[in-house]
């Protein structure tokens, strides 16, 4: 694939993780703000509230798209640094163990995320 | 000859202290350096005194140097700090002490001489040429149709000298030798924006790669670097949305420019000599056109 293909993925996953980033300090970090804006959130930090958000199915479906766009942009970044650093024979290597490590935190993120929906 | 201190008396002679790295593969494991007194009048530039110290002072040194103008690229150094043409560098502005180093990022051939080799390496491979198809490239008939508005799109970028300047400032670079670097990349779009070019697509898949454009840290440095005044950060920025847009198939597009057809009705004034016959067969075919 072209290398302007990850990197436009890379640019939409920013834009996406900035929706969702705002959606979650909003809701979870900055409550005094939101009460500001007429926004009550709750005590979203308290366990209960964490056990009922983690059983909708939209906010896995949230946590889920913040986990796969935080990692990929994160560790595009990241394969792009030790790219350079990197001889071209060393690239498939690293872009392969790159891949290895999002899949692995992917799944491990996913794993508990979806454990916690279905109870 | 009267010697004054630097900076005493503008329209005087004052003595330089020009520091130049030497350094001969044959004999030296690193580079070192040796000081050269220079008397430096009015207007002397730093590859004027290179050469007053190779006619007067040492024939041993090795410098790259030609056209004297600013024209071809070829004295491109390391000076003071900074990578520029000597040519083109006043040496009295530089204060007493002016050092002369070859440019980073190259291997060096001897002394202040860079081996330019990785440059010409990308550059060639991105074929800097206007890519044609079918026999008009190979057997041309007649100029293409260009507007001043499409020339405006690239003429900034067909300034580039080759200097090699703008890869010796390049922090990518300084780290990834398999960057294509800030050269062949405004080359890429210089001729990808092109009107009259048809080989965009090969062109912008040679740099669209993983050691390719996207490695760009838009530092902007080769743009500050560039003695003719191009900038090929911008050339970058531009290349990379034609790369998206190319990629996600939206945006103008646009084919090669037409062929000027032959002007069939001009009459040759009979003051003007015909013009000679074509030395290539097949060629442009004027003298068929003259009436």
């Amino acid at each position: 694939m072209r290398e302007s293909r990850w990197w436009i993925l890379s640019l939409s996953a920013a834009a996406l993780m900035v929706v969702l980033l705002t959606l979650h300090m909003g809701l979870m970090h900055l409550s005094g703000l939101m009460k500001v804006l007429g926004v009550d959130p709750g005590d979203v930090r308290s366990f209960a509230a964490v056990m009922e958000r983690g059983r909708s199915l939209a906010q896995m479906v949230f946590y889920l798209l913040f986990l796969g766009a935080a990692l990929y942009h994160g560790l595009y970044g990241l394969r792009s640094v030790l790219l350079e650093v990197t001889p071209p024979r060393g690239q498939g290597v690293l872009s392969g163990l790159v891949l290895a490590a999002g899949l692995l935190a992917f799944a491990y993120g996913a794993y508990v995320t979806v454990r916690t929906f279905t109870g | 000859m009267a010697e004054r201190t630097h900076g005493a008396v503008e329209t005087g002679i004052v003595t330089v202290t020009v520091r130049v790295s030497r350094f001969h593969p044959e004999t030296d494991r690193s580079s070192g350096q040796q000081d050269y007194l220079v008397p430096a009048g009015p207007g002397m530039t730093v590859l004027d005194a290179l050469v007053y110290i190779k006619e007067h002072l040492d024939g041993s040194l090795a410098y790259r140097s030609s056209c004297r103008m600013g024209i071809c690229g070829s004295c491109g150094m390391f000076i003071s700090g900074l990578p520029r043409l000597a040519c083109q560098t006043q040496i009295r502005a530089l204060g007493p002490v002016v050092t002369v180093e070859p440019l980073p990022n190259y291997p060096v051939v001897r002394d202040v001489v860079p081996d330019l080799e990785p440059m010409v390496t990308h550059h060639t491979a991105v074929r800097p040429f206007i890519v044609r198809g079918g026999e008009e490239q190979e057997y041309p008939t007649a100029e293409y149709l260009q507007t001043p508005v499409e020339l405006d799109a690239y003429l900034q970028f067909a300034y580039c000298i080759k200097c090699g300047i703008c890869l010796s400032a390049c922090p990518t670079l300084a780290t990834d030798p398999a960057f294509a670097g800030p050269q062949a990349l405004a080359q890429v779009y210089r001729y990808s924006a092109d009107s009259r070019d048809d080989g965009r697509r090969a062109r912008l898949g040679a740099v669209d790669i993983a050691h390719g454009i996207w490695r760009c840290h838009l530092a902007g440095a080769c743009t500050e670097a560039c003695p003719k005044g191009v900038d090929p950060a911008l050339a970058i920025q531009l290349l990379k949305r034609l790369i998206v847009a190319d990629v996600l198939g939206i945006g103008r597009r646009r084919g090669p420019a037409p062929v000027a057809p032959p002007d069939m009705q001009a009459q040759r004034r009979p003051d003007i000599p015909a013009a000679p016959p074509a030395t290539v067969p097949g060629g442009s075919g004027a003298q068929k056109n003259q009436p």
